[in-house]
């Protein structure tokens, strides 16, 4: 491997004499100083959020605890293609699939279970989902366990959770596959 | 009689009341002055007690109180092969020694109760100055004893470090001094101060940072360089050595790191005693009364008193707050560097200050001349820095 030299800068006779390079060095961290301490909160520098007292608002696109997303009678808009258990890079995705008696789709998840200790949160599965089926918008963080087996949550948990703004469950979202109503 | 009791009065509102709180204080204001310096707000978290739902923090005041708990509750741990007896003793040496130096610290003027004439200084003595530097050497044998009583070898280099720079500090320390002597031709403390009363040209306060501005800034950057902080804390080292206190834990380790502080506080005092005329104001302060412009309040000699130990309360406290800044502003030195500068910089420059201070006192006694150079200095210093060139390329944020 080559050395690489650093170029030495070359110091002026006033900046090696050190005293108002000091002065200057003061002046900047006092300017902070004071800013912070006497300025008003807009222009303040100070970066601190006072975590549990004060929450940062997560940015929209942030990733959190996974949902799955129900169609308009309740049931699981997951079609059981194994799309998202495969683009899983975690493993942590289990499905057992079933034939569903619907006969517009061809299978349901009878089981659908994600380990979340196992999740990194990467959102391959949502990106894969070819139903729309699961997102990861509830702005939630994974929930404290305290046996293993709580961790993996199963179809009616992930069911069971809202978007972020608490809302919709996204009946009749506009989607690639549904750009004309089901059964017409 | 008299004496006994005025000196225990004094040692505990100065030492018990003023020195030893502020030393705590400002462990909390280092932490905030250096969170707020860098966008950060720093602890505010401890408190004791809850009110209508809030705890009260007091602005993380609390936070010595608490460290102080933890220290005193933390087992004292010496390891096996250390010397036991130096171990113990060396953080009381570095503590004990910067205590004593505020007993020759003069902290307000003499004042008469009830007939007994009472300095409120601990002890006045001749030597004065010269016992200031005898402790202050003295104080290196608590990080030189505890680095060679801990027995490892990172503690031993801290401790080296340390009397290294402290013995190279102490020559320049002493000849800045040196100047200061010449000036006002004392060494007892409260002379010093007295001969810095009153005002030089007819506007300028006659304080040692006017007629030796050179000499107080030697002095300021030798003593912080004796208090072994930021920039020159290279007796410790979180990356590298660690420091002469690894082998220490719980008060022991209290002792020197407020050891630390109270030193702070030392030479924020004698800094305000020999160059910023100690507990005296001019302008203000009169000899027995305050005035304000037209206004002229005659005092009793104890309100004077108090009056002086506020203002020089108010000069230390700035003093300590400038150190703290300084600290959190600078990178340190690599140790060469001290070197360097504490022999080749420091030490000739001290030696032409008092020649310059000599020639300047020989061609004319009454201080005026030295007066008239020190404002040009620190003109000429204050044009500089207005003046100089700036790097654009490096931003400052």
């Amino acid at each position: 491997m080559a050395i690489r030299v650093r170029e030495k800068v070359d110091y002026s006779l006033y900046e090696r004499s050190y005293l108002p390079e000091v002065v200057r060095g003061l002046g900047i961290s006092l300017r902070h100083f004071f800013g912070n301490l006497f300025g008003s909160k807009k222009t303040r520098l100070l970066q601190t959020v006072r975590y549990p007292d004060e929450k940062r608002i997560y940015p929209e696109r942030f990733r959190g605890q996974h949902r799955l997303l129900p169609r308009e009678d309740g049931s699981s808009r997951c079609v059981a293609c194994y799309m998202c258990a495969t683009a899983c890079p975690a493993y942590c995705i289990h499905i057992v699939a079933e034939e569903s008696p619907d006969d517009e789709i061809e299978k349901y998840p009878a089981a659908f279970e994600i380990d979340m200790l196992r999740c990194i949160y990467c959102g391959f599965c949502v990106e894969a989902c070819p139903e729309d089926a699961i997102r990861m918008d509830t702005g939630l963080h994974t929930p404290a366990f305290l046996n293993r087996q709580d961790a993996v949550l199963g179809r009616v948990d992930l069911l069971g959770l809202l978007g972020r703004s608490g809302t919709e469950p996204a009946y009749g979202a506009q989607n690639y596959r549904e750009d004309k109503p089901r059964g017409s | 009689m008299v004496i006994v009791v005025s000196t225990i009065i004094k040692f505990i509102v100065f030492v018990l009341l003023f020195a030893m709180p502020l030393a705590t204080l400002l462990t909390w204001m280092e932490r905030r002055q250096s969170a707020y310096s860098q966008d950060r707000i720093g602890p505010t978290r401890a408190h004791i007690f809850t009110l209508f739902g809030k705890p009260i923090v007091l602005g993380g005041l609390l936070h010595p109180v608490a460290d102080a708990l933890k220290m005193f509750f933390k087992e004292s741990f010496a390891p096996d092969s250390s010397d036991h007896a130096l171990h113990r003793i060396a953080p009381l040496i570095g503590f004990v020694t910067a205590l004593i130096v505020l007993a020759l610290i003069p902290f307000g003027p003499d004042i008469t109760i009830a007939g007994h004439v009472i300095p409120l200084q601990i002890v006045r003595l001749d030597s004065g100055l010269l016992l200031v530097f005898a402790f202050g050497s003295l104080g290196v044998y608590g990080a030189a004893l505890a680095g060679w009583a801990s027995n490892n070898r990172f503690a031993l280099m801290g401790g080296i470090r340390a009397s290294a720079q402290a013995i190279s500090y102490e020559i320049a320390l002493g000849l800045t001094a040196v100047g200061v002597l010449m000036t006002f031709g004392a060494t007892e403390l409260s002379e010093i101060v007295a001969a810095q009363d009153g005002l030089i040209l007819g506007f300028l306060p006659r304080w040692g940072i006017v007629v030796q501005p050179f000499a107080a800034m030697l002095f300021f950057v030798a003593a912080m360089a004796e208090t072994k902080r930021a920039p020159f804390d290279l007796p410790e080292g979180e990356s590298e050595i660690i420091g002469y206190f690894l082998e220490y834990s719980s008060m022991g380790f209290g002792l020197f790191m407020l050891g630390e502080f109270i030193e702070i506080v030392v030479l924020s005092g004698l800094f305000a005693t020999l160059f910023l005329g100690g507990w005296q104001l001019p302008w203000i302060l009169g000899e027995s009364s305050i005035s304000l412009g037209a206004i002229a309040i005659e005092l009793p000699s104890w309100a004077m008193g108090v009056v002086g130990m506020l203002i020089f309360g108010a000069k230390v406290f700035l003093l300590c707050a400038l150190q703290i800044q300084l600290r959190w502003s600078l990178p340190r030195f690599r140790y060469d560097q001290l070197m360097h500068l504490g022999w080749k910089i420091l030490l000739p420059c001290a030696l032409v200050n008092i020649f310059v201070t000599g020639v300047l006192l020989w061609i004319d006694p009454s201080l005026n001349l030295l007066a008239w150079f020190g404002l040009g200095l620190m003109v000429f210093f204050v044009m500089v820095v207005i003046a100089g060139p700036r790097r654009t390329a490096l931003a400052e944020h």
